[in-house]
């Protein structure tokens, strides 16, 4: 029997399978844990270790080889095939996730440390000790190349973390459920039958899981994102999903970008800023409408006189997250551990009307765009009417507006709402890369001079005095467009229709 | 009690084929919690058993005006009193609540309304509408053109209304979707219609149609629309759109509780011409509140709370030659009071019971005040739906199911901005479709309505059952007056205006059209004749 040669080619796959679920643990974990160097460092040094472990504990088995290594094989397919989705799932539901992560590349490392020498063990008749030696740990290596080669080029971007985790699984359930036939003198016949079924359910439920890799994150939804899904959960408000790509982090809400990692620091410099440029005095009373990333809050909280900055964001889940999920914690400073900082999850436009509170010196209010009722009621007349109570006469104000140049008309009618609520309004403009260019308004419930270049003392990546005075020049696709523009009330909520019809011809 | 079954009970009330689809359906859901509510029942066997009501002397009290009946009518009437210093008053209210078809729950988040929920902005020349808004600190000062400029937060937020039909939202009342080009032929014709009217003007300059309806031209051109049904008229002007016939149809139930071929064509016109001001202009936009028109009530009840007398029930009011007395009980208690002037605002058919010799010689016939029945659910949800298709159009104020009898529902948390979490919503129900609507309305029991309510709205909302906490019921006997043809220009309304031995009727059901604005006005104008009387 010609068993020898396709006993080597499992040992490829094995190898591969192994490497797959490492590669897999630590990439995972530096998308959602950041900081890839020791992430990868940690897993790779335990996983090595636990193989060996593995190595040593295979002496202890002493009977019936074959059948001992199918089940190994059979339970690294379970462990390692559902170790991705299993992993996403800890990540989102518990708080111990690195227990989890390290306890399972430790299982698995030390059942793929069990494989190499029992496979060595099963062939020792066949092949004298100098061949079994080279032809094993070569093809082993091989492996490793095959998997490290796939990984990144091939599986990561075609298939994605949960799809590539649950086929690697079925691989490895396929080579054990294979190794039933080429092992079948070895073993016998009752437990023959008994591997054989085992294997068949392992092969079955992973390819059930490998179906319904949609629950967890869509495919449509993984088509829609170009790069990885490492979070994507949905709350009672709206459905987050993070990525992480090469660019680094990005945020998604509702499918709608919120940022980049790679250049938010230009939309947050852009937002925060010039309301600061604009406040005389020392800022002391924040308001925050919106922003519950928490990147609005570190820029503000590089000024040394604000002693207490007040958050609203609808999403218990998306502030929860900002705090928690340490890539969005390294990005945004840890700003929500900040003392001075106080979040209310709720409606703005709820909290404006029925809470009482001192009156703010600056408000940053970066809500969404307009694009469904409930938000564009954030952008009417009431609503700033209501932000004014919450405001000092001296007080400043930038809100986010989409951008002018694909929304002309609903920038212009949220620039023209907030004249008809009372307020003298300069409005501005800057692009960053991954939106485009976008568009604001700084604004005080008295006549100011626009300000020319933004506060001293504050280290800026963005901002200096060219960038910020260019930034309230508006070229000529970008003005006031021709005919009536309304004003957004709640009664009408002409802003979400324009804002419909504009951004509509940019859809599929 | 009536033992019907489930599926007779929901073919009578939803149609047959839908009753059928969700009898289908599994019936072991979970069912909320409720009650019926409201409405003292019991005061009609009272009226009707003839009783001789005797008041011990130490319970007569003598006041210059009693009004009966706390509803809009009556107490506009007292805001009228108590503007013009005249203080010496009582209101007695039936009800431990006053307010009539305007009366609200609270709860939370939000109030919620048992019955009548906006206020059309009222034109610039409705002068004593726009004080009362003016006292209540709705408005924010007058335009150029010198109409009343009402707060952003009081205006009914959009979107305002969307339907449902044949498995999805749509955007506005009128069924766009689908439309032939017949249809939308008809639609535009339709318009131009109500365009002519809105511009027609008689030859002292009156409008055909416009608030309140006392100011309506008496023209034959105009009155003529009042002796065919709106169904008639809409036949007779070559409209057959279904969509259209449908779009008039819920007017005439909403506004009315009639269905089109049961209202008069002029009220059907009423409804479409009286609230706009010029053609091509909208509609005048609704003031609304969560708690519906109960902010009204509760506004003016404040204003004479020292003059009402709640849970009274006037039993007898016998003219006589000093002037009124009226004889009500109260916690088992008979009292009297002695009043020079009577201003009767409770419904009108109820005045032949009362009023001592109304059936000897009866001023004016009160069998012709028809009123027909509704039964008002509120459902408390612990959240909203989720929307069954990504771009479905989303929850608005007014939420009509097409394909319903009902009039579907309106979300009191709408105009507070609240958009996420718990909310009430309201739920209506005209008995329009059967004959005897209102004793078979009382043979029901809540459980029966409720299943009624979450059937009907479980064709746009599956889950509906798992979200509603709680289902309160009222049923209306006497909801709203009902504008059949003849009825408006007929002579009963214009006896019935005139005083009876001291006694002054005011009450909505006098405009033969259930409004806040009738009513209001016919308060004001019955308490203006006694002011104008006590000082002469």
């Amino acid at each position: 029997m010609k068993r020898t040669p396709l006993l080597f080619l499992n040992v490829i796959i094995i190898a591969t399978c192994g490497l797959i679920y490492e590669l897999l643990a630590g990439t995972l974990s530096s998308y959602v844990l950041g900081d890839s160097i020791t992430q990868f460092s940690l897993i790779i040094g335990i996983y090595l270790f636990a193989m060996g472990v593995g190595s040593y504990l295979s002496k202890y088995v002493e009977k019936n080889v074959a059948e001992k290594f199918i089940d190994i094989e059979l339970a690294v397919a379970v462990i390692g095939g559902f170790s991705a989705p299993l992993l996403f799932l800890t990540f989102a539901y518990v708080s111990y996730f690195g227990i989890v992560l390290y306890t399972m590349v430790f299982v698995i490392g030390t059942l793929v440390g069990l494989e190499i020498p029992l496979l060595m063990r099963i062939l020792k008749d066949e092949l004298d000790f100098k061949e079994l030696v080279s032809r094993v740990l070569a093809l082993d290596y091989v492996g490793a190349l095959v998997a490290s080669l796939l990984f990144p080029i091939f599986l990561v971007p075609k298939l994605g973390l949960n799809r590539t985790s649950l086929l690697f699984g079925m691989l490895n359930a396929g080579v054990g459920l294979w190794a039933t036939w080429l092992l079948e003198p070895l073993i016998k016949n009752r437990t023959l039958t008994v591997l054989r079924v085992k294997g068949f359910v392992v092969v079955v439920l992973l390819g059930i899981a490998l179906i319904k890799a949609d629950s967890l994150t869509t495919l449509a939804e993984d088509g829609l994102f170009m790069d990885n899904i490492v979070y994507a959960k949905s709350s009672p408000y709206q459905r987050i999903v993070v990525t992480k790509g090469k660019t680094g982090h990005a945020l998604f809400l509702n499918g709608n970008l919120q940022f980049n990692s790679f250049d938010e620091y230009r939309y947050h410099e852009a937002l925060v800023h010039p309301a600061f440029a604009a406040f005389a005095g020392e800022p002391k009373r924040i308001l925050v409408l919106g922003g519950g990333d928490g990147l609005a809050l570190r820029e503000i909280l590089k000024y040394k006189s604000v002693e207490s900055i007040q958050l609203v964001d609808l999403d218990p889940m998306m502030t929860g997250l900002s705090k928690a999920f340490p890539a969005l914690g390294e990005l945004n400073h840890h700003s929500f551990d900040d003392p001075r900082v106080r979040v209310t999850n709720g409606d703005a436009f709820v909290w404006l009307d029925t809470n009482e509170t001192e009156p703010f010196d600056i408000a940053i209010v970066d809500f969404p765009d307009p694009n469904n009722f409930a938000l564009g009621k954030l952008y009417s007349t009431r609503f700033y009417n209501l932000l004014k109570n919450k405001l000092k006469p001296e007080s400043s104000v930038v809100i986010q507006c989409t951008s002018p140049l694909i929304a002309r008309r609903s920038y212009w009618s949220i620039i023209k709402t907030l004249e008809a609520s009372g307020f003298t309004v300069k409005p501005y403009q800057t692009t960053v890369p991954s939106f485009g260019v976008w568009g604001y308004a700084l604004a005080k419930m008295q006549p100011f001079d626009q300000p020319t270049k933004p506060p001293t003392g504050i280290e800026l990546k963005f901002l200096n005095d060219n960038s910020f005075a260019s930034m309230f020049e508006f070229s000529s696709d970008m003005t006031v467009p021709d005919g009536e523009i309304e004003v957004n009330r709640l009664d009408n909520q002409a802003l979400v229709r324009y804002y419909e019809t504009e951004w509509r011809r940019f859809e599929q | 009690m009536n033992n019907w079954t489930r599926r007779e009970l929901l073919t009578a009330f939803l149609g047959a084929p839908f009753a059928l689809a969700a009898c289908r359906e599994n019936n072991a859901r979970r069912f909320p919690d409720g009650e019926i509510v409201g409405q003292s029942v019991e005061v009609g066997h009272i009226l009707r058993e003839n009783r001789v009501f005797e008041v011990s002397p130490e319970n007569w009290k003598d006041v210059k005006v009693a009004i009966i009946g706390g509803g809009i009518a009556g107490l506009s009437a007292a805001w009228k009193l108590r503007k013009e210093n005249l203080n010496d008053f009582v209101l007695l209210e039936l009800e431990k609540d006053t307010g009539g078809t305007s009366r609200s729950g609270e709860g939370q988040p939000v109030g919620y309304p048992w019955g009548a929920h906006y206020l059309p902005v009222p034109f610039q020349e409705n002068t004593e509408l726009i004080s009362l808004l003016d006292e209540m600190s709705l408005t924010n000062g007058r335009a150029s053109d010198g109409s009343v400029v009402i707060k952003e937060e009081y205006l009914c937020r959009d979107p305002e209304e969307r339907v449902f039909y044949k498995g999805r939202w749509y955007d506005g009342l009128y069924l766009h979707v689908g439309e032939s080009d017949e249809d939308k032929r008809q639609f535009a014709e339709f318009q131009k219609q109500v365009d002519y009217w809105v511009n027609w003007r008689d030859a002292k300059g009156r409008r055909a149609f416009v608030v309140p309806s006392a100011s309506c031209s008496d023209d034959a051109e105009a009155t003529a629309l009042d002796k065919i049904s709106f169904a008639d008229w809409l036949r007779q002007n070559g409209f057959t759109s279904e969509r259209l016939i449908w779009y008039c149809d819920y007017a005439c139930r909403d506004d009315y509780g009639l269905k089109l071929g049961q209202t008069s064509a002029w009220a059907g016109l009423f409804y479409f011409c009286s609230r706009v001001r010029k053609s091509g202009e909208e509609s005048q936009p609704f003031i609304t509140f969560p708690e519906g028109n109960g902010r009204f009530v509760k506004h003016l009840s404040e204003n004479v709370s020292n003059n009402i007398l709640r849970s009274h029930m006037v039993v007898s009011i016998v003219p006589n030659e000093m002037g009124v007395d009226v004889v009500c009980l109260a916690n088992g208690e008979l009292r009297g009071f002695h009043s020079d002037k009577v201003i009767y605002a409770s419904p009108m058919f109820t005045a032949p019971y009362v009023i001592r010799g109304f059936r000897d010689k009866p001023p004016f016939s009160a069998a012709e005040f028809q009123h027909n029945a509704w039964f008002v659910a509120n459902l408390h949800l612990k959240d909203r739906p989720k929307p069954r298709f990504a771009k479905d159009f989303p929850l608005a104020w007014d939420n009509v199911l097409y394909e319903s009898p009902s009039l579907g529902y309106v979300n009191a948390t709408h105009q507070k901005g609240i958009d996420y979490g718990p909310a009430v919503w309201t739920y209506y129900y005209p008995m329009c479709h059967e004959e005897n609507g209102r004793t078979k309305l009382f043979n029901f029991e809540w459980r029966e309505l409720a299943d009624v309510c979450l059937t009907d709205l479980a064709r746009a909302h599956p889950d509906i059952y798992d979200l509603t906490t709680r289902i309160d019921i009222m049923r209306w006997g006497h909801a709203m007056i009902s504008p059949r043809p003849g009825f408006i220009w007929d002579n009963e309304r214009q006896k019935a205006m005139q005083p009876y031995r001291n006694i002054y009727f005011a009450n909505t059901d006098l405009s033969g059209i259930a409004l806040f604005e009738e009513a209001f006005y016919h308060g004001l104008r019955s308490a203006g004749e006694v002011l104008d009387r006590c000082q002469t």
